[in-house]
């Protein structure tokens, strides 16, 4: 039984109220009528750069912590995970029933063929994964196996980003500023980079003290 | 599926009568409903406004047109943006006039044109062409504009001429999209002469009856409608007759996903996604996707003997 109380951190709060705004725009524009030019493509765009800033946001936690010994936030790494997946899965289902109508010949033309689609699915398969497993009764389950499988999360992150590039024409750049952030949340968790900046802070913890 | 047909043209004169046409039936029905309200039982019958007259050569609209807005704030202008609800805002001051048009190479009579001179002395008709995008969404627009072939017509192309050359104006004051150096600017497009020759492909100089918008590729643009929507270049300042092959702006940037001919064809997927299907700006049901854009009476026989698969 899990007697801890609920409590939230203002940063927790923040967090969840900050993950939320996308939806909330998104149902205010539905329940509003504002539509735009392309509502599919609109909404299939929205939701999935929504999962994948969640998804970077949920991957800097740790790397946040090692810069800034900052650890409020290690707790925000798993509802950033679990607010992508529900972003990604609107995003699947807005392809899937919206955008192609649940017609499983042009599905499987458009999606099972083409690798950005597949990529795709791949991230979510992978967040779907994480998302089921993301319970203490799964992390004790799992034991040391857990955080293993939750280093998956990288390979999502990366996944992602490939599925945004494959997806636009080639000189349209907004997909490798998301490359590039993801890149140095991957350089800040190289053991030796990690070692560094660790000893840069004691330093700087002794120098202040001092 | 009943097509749009290509030979849904409606010269300016008759664009316009038929609007006079509207008006009177408007008078008419509105006087009737005024003599109606007399009592009086002498009421002349209104047209019916469903039947307009049309051209002989005028299939009924099957398909709806695009709204204009959506015409005119979903551009691919990537000199301004590749963001395409951006490019109307961003294109909002772009000098569009004064604006000359340098058409040259292999020709007999080459010559400078103001777009003025355009408007003088080519007869501007209507054209409800699809507008197929390489990015699978589509619309359907009325251009105002004239053949290509009567231009080149007055130019005379030589007997060495084989192919046309277009370019977009690049001017790093008014459009900052060229500040993304990855692209090969100015951006160009090409035809083949025959293509450049057929009925179809047109130099656009408006839509819906008004003045060409900036994010529309005023003043002046090609529109091929059985080809994807890149080929039909924006804001032409030089039309160039050529011997050889010119490149073209996506093929330089991706040979492997771009070719020359960019003929629409649902059986050719891009590399990366399918071109099986569209989704027409404005339906929420995605359209099959039909080959030469549905135009094929009209222009399949410039490809005979050719490979379709590999006009793309």
């Amino acid at each position: 039984m899990n007697t801890k109380k609920w409590e939230f951190t203002p940063l927790q709060i923040a967090a969840h109220l900050g993950s939320l705004i996308p939806a909330i725009l998104i149902g205010w524009d539905i329940s509003t009528g504002n539509f735009g030019i392309d509502p599919i493509r609109d909404f299939t765009f929205r939701t999935g750069k929504a999962a994948l800033v969640l998804l970077l946001l949920s991957l800097a936690c740790t790397p946040l912590n090692t810069l800034f010994k900052f650890k409020q936030v290690l707790k925000l790494r798993r509802p950033f995970g679990l607010y992508s997946f529900f972003y990604a899965s609107v995003h699947f289902a807005i392809f899937i029933g919206l955008d192609y109508a649940f017609k499983w010949n042009l599905i499987q033309d458009a999606l099972l063929e083409k690798r950005y689609a597949l990529v795709g699915l791949a991230t979510g398969l992978i967040l779907l994964a994480l998302t089921i497993t993301s319970t203490i009764g799964w992390q004790r389950r799992l034991k040391k196996n857990w955080k293993k499988l939750h280093k998956l999360t990288y390979v999502a992150g990366l996944l992602a980003v490939v599925h945004y590039i494959w997806l636009v024409k080639q000189g349209v750049l907004d997909p490798w500023y998301f490359a590039a952030i993801l890149l140095v949340l991957f350089i800040l968790r190289l053991p030796t980079i990690k070692k560094a900046l660790s000893s840069l802070r004691k330093r700087n913890l002794q120098r202040a003290s001092h | 599926m009943i097509k749009i047909k290509s030979s849904e043209i409606t010269s300016k004169a008759e664009y316009l009568s038929r609007r006079d046409f509207l008006k009177t039936a408007g008078i008419v029905t509105a006087g009737a409903a005024l003599l109606a309200a007399c009592g009086t039982d002498e009421v002349p019958a209104a047209p019916p406004t469903q039947s307009l007259p049309t051209d002989q050569k005028t299939a009924p609209l099957s398909e709806e047109l695009t709204p204009e807005d959506s015409v005119l704030n979903y551009n691919n202008y990537y000199e301004f943006t590749t963001d395409k609800e951006r490019v109307a805002g961003l294109a909002k001051d772009f000098k569009s006039s004064p604006w000359t048009v340098e058409v040259s190479g292999l020709v007999n009579n080459p010559k400078t044109y103001g777009i003025e001179d355009f408007l003088g002395s080519f007869t501007i008709e209507e054209r409800i062409y699809r507008m197929r995008c390489v990015e699978a969404w589509s619309m359907v627009i009325p251009w105002n504009g004239f053949t290509l072939a009567s231009l080149l017509n007055e130019v005379e192309p030589t007997s060495d001429a084989k192919f046309v050359r277009f370019e977009t104006l690049a001017d790093p004051d008014q459009m900052p999209g060229l500040v993304n150096k990855l692209y090969p600017w100015p951006y160009q497009e090409g035809l083949r002469l025959d293509e450049a020759m057929n009925d179809l492909t047109i130099l656009s100089t408006g839509l819906y009856g008004e003045t060409l918008a900036n994010q529309n590729g005023a003043p002046i643009r090609l529109v091929v409608p059985w080809k994807y929507g890149f080929k039909s270049i924006k804001s032409i300042i030089k039309i160039e007759l050529t011997a050889e092959q010119p490149s073209n702006f996506w093929q330089d940037i991706a040979p492997n996903e771009y070719g020359f001919y960019a003929n629409v064809n649902p059986a050719v997927d891009h590399p990366r996604w399918s071109q099986a299907t569209e989704r027409r700006i404005g339906e929420l049901k995605r359209r099959e996707t039909l080959y030469l854009n549905g135009y094929a009476d009209e222009v399949a026989h410039l490809y005979e003997g050719l490979d379709p698969n590999k006009l793309y």
